[in-house]
């Protein structure tokens, strides 16, 4: 686990680690993106029922993935989301600590970048430490992945519900590969039947 | 005035608040808070049927009750009128479009004897931006509707599956006046 120097860590790419990311999921978990190219990433990666992809709200993958969390305790729940996202709502890290949803993992793709609006600067890219924004919430559970092996052994170890924890991983400048449909209520209730909550 | 603007052994707003949240199957309640929802913060604490705790800020509360309500559990935000200021986009782009049914209840500041002229102003934003995005919102000023109101607005809203504001007025609930 890497404690410091998250500027020396492997620079990874989000599609790669999305499809490592989704290689570990057996058991139905939700996972919920957050806008733009994380969830163009995970579209890619593979369509699911258990997805909920995000096309606007900017900052709230984390938050809906907790709400989902609390709903349903027995099913794990990933949320995805970028760095310039999780900027906007840091106080949801502290939402979470508080709550401790056992079954809660959020992964953060952080290229120090907003990158879907021309790649200006987030806090992120030189000063900001995720994870020690994470820790201070009180996220004790909170790590870099060092490069690929530790990303996918993180990913485990968080699936086996001890959480709520959070992996956030370096990743380049390549663009989301895929296209989510825009169809907001085809996506909730796609998401609803995959996760069978029927309609209350 | 306070906030039992009712007939002698009446129940007070926010019991009848509780109870028709409770007959409703509304179990989580996700709120940032406000003085005047300060009795009702405490009765939902108290009460085991309720999952109750704060978010940091209103937007995230929304996309909590948000997810649940897409996992099956129904939820309400309660919030005061600066609160509901800074959601226009969560609406707008998540709840509207998502036909996702989010309670919101909001108590009213900025009139009737408000001290605070911060309050004041951005009190004048909270309807223009309900109706300009067609959200169902009720202004409850009498205790005799409250009930009817909010108990036949939640089962419009899951049934038709819309997002409903219930904007609490002072004449209801006694609102916050300047301490003297």
């Amino acid at each position: 686990m890497s404690n410091a120097g998250f500027h020396n860590l492997k620079v990874m790419n989000r599609l790669d680690l999305t499809r490592r990311m989704m290689a570990q999921l057996k058991h139905d978990e939700a996972v919920i993106a957050g806008i733009g190219n994380t969830n163009f990433d995970l579209w890619e990666a593979g369509q699911r029922p258990q997805n909920f992809y995000m096309l606007g709200s900017m900052g709230l993958a984390i938050p809906i993935a907790l709400g989902v969390a609390i709903a349903q305790p027995q099913r794990h729940v990933v949320a995805l989301e970028g760095d310039g996202s999780l900027l906007m709502q840091l106080g949801c890290l502290a939402t979470v600590a508080v709550q401790a949803s056992k079954n809660l993992t959020m992964v953060v793709w952080d290229n120090g970048l907003y990158q879907i609006t021309g790649s200006q600067p987030t806090a992120s890219k030189a000063t900001a430490d995720i994870v020690a924004i994470a820790r201070g919430a009180g996220l004790a559970n909170s790590a870099w992945a060092a490069d690929e092996d530790e990303f996918e052994r993180l990913m485990a170890r968080a699936l086996e519900g001890g959480g709520p924890s959070l992996i956030a991983a370096r990743i380049d400048n390549h663009p989301g590969v895929g296209k989510t449909e825009r169809d907001p209520v085809q996506i909730r209730v796609n998401f609803m039947r995959g996760i069978g909550a029927s309609k209350s | 005035m306070n906030d039992a603007t009712t007939a002698a052994n009446a129940k007070p707003w926010h019991e009848i608040v509780l109870a028709t949240l409770k007959a409703n199957d509304v179990k989580l309640i996700v709120y940032v808070p406000d003085r005047v929802l300060t009795k009702l913060i405490a009765a939902l604490h108290a009460d085991d049927f309720f999952i109750v705790f704060a978010a940091t800020r209103e937007e995230e509360a929304v996309g909590i009750i948000s997810g649940a309500y897409m996992a099956g559990m129904r939820g309400a935000v309660l919030m005061q009128t600066s609160g509901f200021a800074t959601l226009p986009n969560a609406i707008a782009s998540l709840v509207a479009p998502s036909q996702i049914p989010a309670l919101l209840f909001v108590s009213e500041r900025g009139t009737l004897g408000e001290f605070n002229l911060g309050q004041a102003l951005v009190a004048k934003t909270m309807r223009p931006v309900l109706d300009a995005l067609a959200i169902e919102n009720h202004t409850i000023t009498r205790h005799d509707e409250l009930e009817f109101i909010v108990d036949r607005s939640i089962k419009q809203a899951y049934a038709t599956q819309a997002p409903v504001a219930f904007i609490l007025s002072p004449l209801l609930t006694g609102g916050k006046v300047l301490a003297s």
